[in-house]
């Protein structure tokens, strides 16, 4: 069974030669799934339009054919806002950093909503991606990523609401402010690394998207979005550090209100663990990524 | 060795079964299997493995347009996958020298949401086009795809035909060095299928690399200089189009796509337009007298038609016959008009036409039969694809040679 010369005899297609340069080709070599795999960043970067056009999609679909478009953007953290206002401040008077309460609270749920979209989105985008998967071959990586960026959008609309809140009760952010890219980049750093393990999980077992709200729900209120940090008592203070979204959260509202110092171990910690399980969240998800499109 | 496009070596896929009964399994059943295991030691017994493909190997030299062909399962769209990275082969290997591009579907990435101009980059990028590449064609796409009126709206509010010749015109436009192709002209009407055809006629002269998998042989044979043909997951023949087409057709195409009994199920078929209610019962095909036909009839062959109806009025019935390509070109029809003399039938109950065709004169390929029942010209029941038929090679002419060219051969003597 070895190749043949082709004869052109009439019917058959004239081949005219060669149409590419033999000397500088690019050479992909598929192989057999293996359980460690090199992750290439580089293909990423070849990719980029592509994610670029992943995101530009998310964001232009999102809101079409909905009444009011990107207020769902502003609604969802403001009347989450309102019930916390109502049940913390009013009910149980949580204290608030010396902030007013609203402020306080929204600035909390602004980092936190940008977290837990992004989360969200990226657990169930690979799944929402199986026809794709499974007809086209990109870097699987993409998915999660685009779907992790495109909440910028929602929070970039959010956070306007914010500004106003600030100029109303006369909040004017020092220096501080400086640091806000850091710690938004943390926020999608830290959901797009718990995303990239429970993307791929959520392939092979459907509980894990079930489960997410539950998930998201908990976690929260072990962050302090709703209450201040200092309401945490000493002796938990360590463990609850090794939330991420502690330092995190802490550090958005320290960068735009100016509110208590993050300590610096708790964002140490939380800096640590993101990495981590973003590390390990890549390795995974190579590893996972093989066998997508057999199981999606 | 090293300058071919593709080199696959003996790349095979395996399947677990289990991973088709148990897709999305959920945690707690894994937990509790892997748990009795563990005790047991017998987990994995159950597993049930199945080879998708074994041992494939082959070289595609560049400028080369090479068919893969093979009946339904053999492992066609499997090989497809595994060049187009889109899953690994479970052992072998293969290395791709220059930019590939996969189409193993037409609008894959194309959402529903978004415009047909917004569809065309998407669908583009998907396919991995660059946007400077997309925006230099954009509208030779919406020309090859004739929506130009409907660019800004919503690709949801499109025909089938429609987004189907939108999605087509992106994937035509593609331009990789080697082109990976899985069945993509299965789709459009029969205008657009010519149009489709066409262009990829013109990649292929353009001296790119192709690999295309089809059902549709005539293009396999036209399109491509190679043929692959995969059986059951096993390679069984490499060779040129022409060859590998008439391989398929005399060794392997009788087997599995076709009826085991030369009795068609009319009443159940699902190619007849839904504003027909069901008259059609069966049809029965016999060659040579009355060897029943399971699919190959042999080109010059005798035919023997029998088609089984019921009506329900007292009518003045006529029926027909059309043969034609899987591309839907007619090429013969036989109508009970043309022969006047024919006792009508008038009665209740079931009824049958039994036609006698003297000798089938097509050349090999693939038909399929249209059958249909008329009342005073209006059609009252129609299958569009009753049968397929395989005419196989013989030699007509008594010349030793298989006549391959046109789609009939007939009598004829020159002076």
């Amino acid at each position: 069974m070895t190749s043949e010369p082709h004869t052109n005899t009439p019917g058959t297609v004239l081949v005219q030669g060669p149409a590419v340069d033999l000397d500088n080709v690019t050479v992909v070599r598929i192989e057999p799934s293996r359980k460690w795999v090199t992750p290439k960043l580089g293909e990423l970067w070849e990719y980029r339009e592509l994610l670029y056009f992943f995101v530009w999609r998310d964001i232009k679909v999102r809101y079409k054919q909905t009444a009011i478009g990107a207020g769902w953007a502003v609604f969802q953290p403001l009347i989450t806002m309102i019930i916390f206002a109502v049940v913390f401040r009013t009910f149980a008077n949580v204290p608030s950093d010396g902030l007013p309460y609203s402020v306080f609270s929204y600035a909390g749920l602004l980092s936190w909503t940008l977290f837990a979209s992004a989360l969200t989105r990226s657990i169930t985008s690979l799944v929402g991606q199986s026809h794709l998967i499974s007809k086209v071959y990109f870097p699987r990586l993409i998915v999660p990523i685009a779907a992790t960026i495109s909440g910028i959008v929602d929070f970039a609309i959010a956070f306007l609401i914010l500004v106003g809140m600030m100029i109303w009760y006369g909040i004017v952010p020092a220096w501080p402010l400086l640091s806000l890219p850091f710690f938004i980049a943390m926020t999608l750093a830290a959901a797009l690394a718990i995303g990239l393990w429970l993307s791929a999980l959520n392939v092979k077992y459907r509980d894990v998207a079930y489960s997410t709200p539950l998930l998201i729900s908990l976690w929260m209120f072990l962050s302090p979005i709703a209450y201040p940090i200092s309401q945490v008592p000493d002796h938990w203070r360590s463990l609850y550090n090794l939330n991420p979204m502690t330092g995190v959260v802490t550090g958005f509202r320290w960068a735009l209100l100016g509110s208590d110092v993050p300590d610096p171990v708790s964002l140490a910690m939380s800096t640590v663990v993101i990495i981590a399980v973003f590390i390990g969240g890549i390795f995974y998800f190579k590893r996972m990524e093989q066998t997508f499109a057999d199981i999606v | 060795m090293s300058r071919s496009a593709i080199v696959a070596k003996n790349i095979s896929k395996q399947y677990e079964i289990s991973e088709f009964k148990n897709r999305h399994d959920t945690l707690y059943e894994h937990a509790v299997r892997r748990f009795h295991s563990f005790f047991t030691r017998n987990g994995s017994r159950e597993k049930q493995n199945f080879w998708a493909l074994q041992n494939i190997s082959f070289e595609v030299r560049h400028g080369d347009v090479v068919g893969i062909i093979g009946s339904n399962g053999a492992g066609k769209s499997t090989l497809l996958k595994i060049l187009s990275r889109i899953t690994a082969p479970t052992s072998g290997f293969v290395e791709i020298r220059g930019r590939v591009g996969s189409l193993l579907e037409v609008g894959t990435g194309f959402h529903p949401d978004l415009t047909g101009r917004e569809n065309i980059f998407l669908n583009g990028a998907v396919l991995g086009m660059k946007k400077a590449e997309i925006e230099s064609k954009f509208f030779e796409i919406v020309a090859f795809a004739e929506i130009e009126k409907f660019l800004d709206t919503p690709v949801k509010r499109y025909s089938s035909g429609m987004q189907i010749r939108l999605a087509f015109a992106v994937a035509a436009h593609l331009e990789p060095e080697i082109l990976l192709i899985d069945e993509v002209l299965a789709v459009g009407d029969v205008m657009f299928q010519k149009k489709c055809l066409g262009k990829m006629d013109n990649i292929a002269r353009e001296g790119r690399t192709v690999l295309f998998v089809s059902h549709n042989l005539a293009a396999v044979e036209h399109l491509c200089n190679k043929g692959i043909v995969i059986r059951k997951g096993e390679q069984v023949f490499e060779g040129s189009a022409k060859e590998a087409v008439s391989y398929y057709l005399t060794r392997i195409a009788g087997e599995s796509d076709y009826s085991s009994t030369c009795v068609f199920d009319l009443w159940n078929n699902h190619t007849r337009p839904s504003k027909y209610r069901p008259c059609l019962k069966n049809m029965e095909l016999f060659t040579d007298g009355d060897v029943p036909v399971t699919g190959d009839i042999r080109m010059g062959a005798s035919v023997r038609v029998r088609i089984a109806f019921q009506v329900e009025d007292t009518v003045n019935i006529d029926a027909a016959l059309g043969f034609e390509t899987l591309l839907g070109l007619r090429v013969f029809t036989a109508h009970t008009a043309f022969q006047p003399g024919l006792a009508s039938r008038q009665a209740h109950g079931e009824q049958t036409f039994v036609c006698d065709i003297e000798s089938l004169t097509f050349t090999p390929g693939q038909y399929k039969i249209l059958v249909a029942l008329a009342v005073g010209g209006v059609p009252i029941d129609v299958v569009e694809d009753a049968a397929r038929i395989n005419v196989i090679e013989s030699d007509f002419y008594g010349t030793g040679k298989v006549p391959w060219n046109g789609l009939v051969v007939l009598k004829h003597r020159w002076q």
